[in-house]
């Protein structure tokens, strides 16, 4: 594959992780069970939103056909997206949205750690910024993690929940395809190997602490990084694309 | 501050960074963007003034609106309408902020950063730093939020007067 192609690819799979997440998050504000967390919730959704608009407006630069972090986030559709297929589920309960978030954080954070060191600038400098927001979330959502799964018979049974349901979708953000593998040669993207086995820490030490059982890795979802989604992508889409497609251009 | 060192004893730059002080933060309006540190580099040369910003965060809702007040102040003071550039690398920094800035942010009500970022411990549950209060000064405070009204702020309580009160985070 093409260098600079598989840069753009590489890009709108950080980016679109960011941006639909980030669109999930948001979806708790006003909602929230206390108002701390509604300003947390929302202040993990304006972080995730501002990382989308930088990787999205360099994809955009990168692809150099005109568009720009806009016209990607809101004029594709779902088969062009190729964000996590982590990121789109719904949010559930508190305790779903929850662990969503810390195994989602704890990948970002290391991810981010080992991109800092990109041979492409462009790239190392937005993780050199991400990494310290997807390290302060992590502590957020990792602190969560085990007050709900440490806490009552009730949020301890609804987080081991959230965990076994999730856990499928985590494969798929290790995976090395031709994108990967041509951007890993070129220094690019780090080798996921060593990002996978720092996450598993993350995840066993804060899981440890939290008095919730790992789920064992076996058969596990992918499709993100493809275009191969499910239908609650439509939907958030429909939400979140709506008025500039309704109104192209529209200004305030 | 960075400086290109070619411009250094160009007069504009000198009136740029004195128009550039007098540019607050729209949330936090005690601090300039230079106290900030938000403004990494100041050029001058034919075309006009060229001008280096570094996001705070990301998300900061207020980047696009200071951006738009730079441009305003460096116009206003007769430079002509600049350039800007936004960089990402390094990433800014709440070590940026100096001593002075910090003791307006006390006056102003808000806890400074508590300490230098690049010496924070990396483990993820590592100890919170102690805050003092910046009303009465007692160290008996509390974390009530790791989120506050904006991205850089956190939300603590002081035991000793019962006030609440924000605390910039140290990043
Ligand atoms: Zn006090």
């Amino acid at each position: 594959m093409e260098r600079r192609a598989a840069l753009f690819e590489y890009l709108l799979r950080l980016g679109d992780s960011c941006l639909v997440l980030g669109h999930r998050v948001s979806e708790w504000c006003g909602h929230a069970p206390e108002l701390e967390e509604d300003i947390a919730l929302a202040n993990v959704a304006l972080d995730l939103t501002g990382q989308a608009d930088m990787l999205l407006g360099y994809a955009a630069r990168i692809e150099g056909k005109g568009r720009d972090a806009d016209a990607l986030a809101f004029l594709r559709d779902a088969w062009d997206f190729r964000n996590l297929l982590l990121c789109e589920r719904a949010n559930g309960d508190f305790a779903h949205t929850i662990v969503r978030q810390f195994l989602f954080d704890a990948w970002q954070a290391e991810l981010y750690a080992a991109l800092a060191r990109s041979t492409d600038a462009g790239l190392a400098g937005i993780a050199a910024k991400g990494v310290k927001e997807a390290q302060y979330h992590l502590r957020h959502s990792g602190e969560w993690v085990v007050r709900l799964g440490d806490g009552t018979d009730e949020s301890h049974a609804r987080a081991q929940a959230a965990l076994d349901e999730f856990w499928p979708f985590t494969g798929e953000m290790f995976e090395t395809d031709a994108v990967a593998t041509e951007l890993i040669a070129a220094g690019i993207a780090p080798d996921m190997t060593p990002v996978e086995a720092a996450w598993m820490r993350t995840v066993d030490d804060v899981l440890a602490q939290a008095t919730l059982a790992r789920p064992k890795s076996g058969w596990m979802q992918t499709g993100g990084s493809k275009g191969r989604h499910g239908e609650e992508l439509g939907h958030l889409l429909a939400t979140m694309q709506f008025l500039p497609r309704a109104y192209p251009g529209a200004k305030w | 501050m960075v400086n290109a060192a070619a411009t250094l004893d160009d007069p504009r730059v000198v009136l740029a960074w004195e128009a550039l002080a007098g540019v607050m933060d729209p949330e936090v309006p005690v601090l300039s963007v230079v106290d900030l540190g938000i403004v990494r580099a100041v050029r001058a040369d034919a075309s006009g003034i060229a001008i280096d910003l570094t996001p705070t965060y990301t998300g900061c809702p207020a980047t696009a609106a200071i951006r738009l007040d730079v441009e305003n102040a460096i116009e206003a003071a007769g430079l002509g309408r600049p350039r800007i550039a936004l960089v990402n690398a390094p990433a800014w920094t709440t070590d940026w902020i100096g001593p002075d800035a910090r003791e307006k942010l006390r006056a102003y009500g808000i806890a400074p950063p508590a300490g230098k970022a690049s010496e924070l411990k990396a483990a993820l549950f590592a100890e919170d730093p102690v805050l003092a209060c910046p009303r009465c000064g007692s160290t008996d405070t509390r974390l009530t939020g790791r989120f506050g009204s904006t991205a850089c702020k956190s939300l603590h309580a002081c035991n000793a007067c019962a006030e609440p009160f924000e605390h910039f985070k140290c990043i």
